[in-house]
């Protein structure tokens, strides 16, 4: 008794790694956990976790880890170098350097999962409809997505972004516009490998409609190597959107976005050094934290594309 | 257009019949997606500059033209049109090079276009020289050591490169190597002193001082280029020995290789002449397609090194919301990239038997 409501950790483990499991859900609950205990081998893709646990984490409490507000500007307070009250500094109207960055953690992460929520799943639609249902539909949209493929992603991103003008929600609209096509490729070339499979076929004759395979058999299948690739990406997503806030396209004055911070800094570059250089090391770590992460992803979930 | 959609057709019944020889085959199926997804762009792009964006017509005529003044607009514009004849008129002016006037330099945006992309050139070709004299034989270092620190130092070179901004490590470098090393030049392409000394006959200032036997303009202009283009050229680097160690990785573990070694060739022979040889062709397509990816990724370069070429004349004309200027370039960057992307895939087709 005593086991079930206290559970040591032996057993916990036992439980997890039985090889007879006596549930659908202890079975699962087993699968991840080896998983797991692949993906933490990985000392850098577990940095990468952490990096990436800290971006949400820091996101989600910004209110009580900023020391001042990130927007009101204090004019008798400006360009201050880093000391013990304003830990990275003050930029050019007086505003903490530390707390824009906390901030800016809401932007990056609301870039990233914004693009992921519609360019992953555009892909998934037309990778999976490609692949299940071959033939003209294969070929149409395949050469969409080819040519989508074969556009520069950034200059194209900008022409967007100039049409629709500047501003970040219209700056993840560009950005997700361009960062479908390899998720449609993927999908695809998954679909192709399970379609002809005896259980899609066993599913068919049970008179299930074709949307229904798709969404309920197909997809869930090709879902794992979509995770991975856009974690891949994300580190790009970032990187193009701070390029983006940079060129003053992305997110407007007075959001604290990395990029638009650092096109402001730079003005200052000689004198307040810290001005542009810490929201460039922000980018460049969470874009680290990223990489590391997609890359340990891809090497537990999807083996056989790692080198 | 209509004949490259006749191409299509024959490109495919070409496919269906062997007495096409194959590298025919191989360019006209090349040729074919090339026109479709050249005309796919001007889709996109014609979509951007007419659909979306705020009214053309009153880009042209201001806020507080008369009604009459507007509609003569609308007509000479030929906005009256239905869109599809829109369309068609506006891949009829692409195609003899006429993307409009610029507002801004008040030039034809082609000749603008000219006087800028040489730069651009310039700048992408020096980065992508760098990034393969480097880039190649990291890979290659990097394979035959497999797991060891010069593999591993690879790896984090390339970790780097893909995490970090350009446009910051681009100001890093001005603050370090300009302000406070003085090893290079500054921003711009040329000291004030150097500039119109030499006659653009390229356009790229390096080939053209050299050209007029100019050597203080060379080496001027080489200090002004040579941070933006290591910069630049980084990314390439990342790109390059990356998978130049993934396809030596794959050559070093053949068969042929084991023989070489049996018939007791020397192991610098082994890995720089047999397993480089065989690395070679996917590595060209490789390279084309890191050089395609520099052109474009050239932009924020420019902004930072202020430097002349096609990205900053693109993002000078989007702030200042000349869409001929912006969409312009956006074709003619498309253009050149589409063209690279599938010249590495024809090179690699032609190159390499085993890709039929």
């Amino acid at each position: 008794m005593s086991d079930i409501s206290s559970p040591s950790s032996t057993g916990v483990k036992a439980w997890l790694t039985s090889e007879n499991p006596e549930s659908h859900l202890q079975a699962s609950c087993g699968r991840a956990y080896y998983a797991w205990l692949d993906f933490a081998a990985n000392r850098l893709a577990l940095l990468g976790l952490i990096i990436v646990g800290l971006l949400v984490a820091v996101a989600a409490f910004a209110p009580l880890l900023a020391t001042a507000s990130p927007v009101a500007p204090d004019l008798t307070q400006r360009l201050l170098p880093p000391s013990a009250e304003y830990w990275f500094g003050t930029d050019e109207l007086g505003r903490d350097i530390y707390s824009r960055i906390v901030y800016g953690t809401r932007l990056t992460l609301y870039v990233v999962v914004l693009v992921a929520v519609i360019a992953a799943p555009v892909g998934l639609l037309v990778g999976t409809s490609a692949g299940y249902f071959g033939g003209w539909v294969d070929k149409v949209l395949m050469r969409i997505t080819d040519i989508f493929l074969a556009f520069p992603r950034l200059i194209l991103a900008l022409a967007f972004v100039a049409a629709l003008g500047p501003g970040i929600e219209n700056a993840i609209f560009a950005i997700a516009i361009t960062s479908w096509p390899p998720y449609a490729r993927i999908a695809r070339a998954e679909t192709l490998t399970i379609r002809k499979a005896d259980y899609i076929a066993a599913i068919r004759l049970q008179g299930a409609s074709s949307w229904r395979v798709i969404w309920g058999h197909v997809v869930p299948l090709c879902t794992s190597s979509i995770i991975v690739r856009v974690t891949l990406d994300m580190a790009g997503i970032i990187l193009t959107a701070a390029g983006l806030g940079f060129l003053g396209l992305g997110a407007q004055p007075p959001l604290p976005e990395w990029g638009a911070m650092i096109s402001s800094g730079r003005k200052f570059l000689l004198d307040q050094w810290w001005l542009a250089s810490i929201p460039g090391i922000a980018i460049f770590v969470v874009s680290l934290g990223f990489n590391l992460l997609g890359d340990g992803l891809r090497d537990v979930l999807d083996p056989k594309s790692g080198d | 257009m209509t004949s490259s959609m006749h191409n299509a057709a024959s490109g495919e019944a070409a496919s269906t019949h062997s007495w096409v020889p194959h590298p025919v085959k191989v360019v006209l199926g090349v040729v074919t997606t090339l026109a479709i997804t050249f005309l796919g762009l001007l889709v996109v792009t014609f979509f951007i500059g007419r659909v979306v964006p705020i009214d053309p017509v009153l880009a042209v005529v201001g806020d507080h033209a008369s009604a009459s003044a507007y509609e003569k607009a609308k007509i000479e514009l030929g906005l009256h049109l239905p869109l599809w004849q829109q369309f068609l008129i506006y891949v009829k002016n692409v195609a003899v090079g006429d993307f409009g006037e610029s507002v801004l330099t008040a030039n034809p945006v082609i000749e603008d276009i000219k006087r800028v992309f040489p730069a651009t050139l310039e700048l992408a070709t020096m980065g992508t020289i760098f990034g393969v004299l480097l880039g190649v034989p990291m890979g290659v270092v990097a394979a035959v050591h497999k797991g060891r620190w010069p593999d591993q130092l690879v790896r984090v070179l390339g970790l780097l490169g893909y995490s970090v901004p350009v446009f910051w490590l681009g100001l890093v470098g001005l603050l370090l190597f300009y302000a406070k090393l003085d090893w290079v030049a500054g921003p711009g392409r040329l000291d004030i002193a150097y500039e119109y000394l030499v006659d653009p006959v390229t356009g790229m200032l390096l080939i053209d001082s050299l050209i007029a036997g100019e050597i203080d303009v060379f080496l001027n202009a080489l200090s002004h280029i040579a941070l933006p283009a290591i910069i630049l050229g980084y990314f390439s680097l990342a790109y390059i020995s990356r998978m130049t160690r993934s396809f030596m990785l794959e050559q070093l573990s053949q068969e042929y290789i084991i023989t070489a070694r049996v018939k007791g060739l020397s192991e610098t022979r082994i890995i720089w002449r047999h397993a480089l040889g065989n690395v070679m062709v996917p590595l060209v397509t490789v390279i084309a397609l890191s050089y395609a990816s520099l052109l474009e990724g050239s932009v924020l370069t420019e902004i930072v090194f202020a430097w002349p070429g096609l990205g900053q004349y693109i993002t000078n004309s989007l702030l200042q919301a000349d869409m001929n200027a912006v969409l312009g370039g956006t074709v003619v960057v498309g253009a050149v990239f589409i063209s690279l992307n599938l010249l590495s895939d024809i090179l690699y087709r032609l190159l390499d038997p085993r890709a039929k």
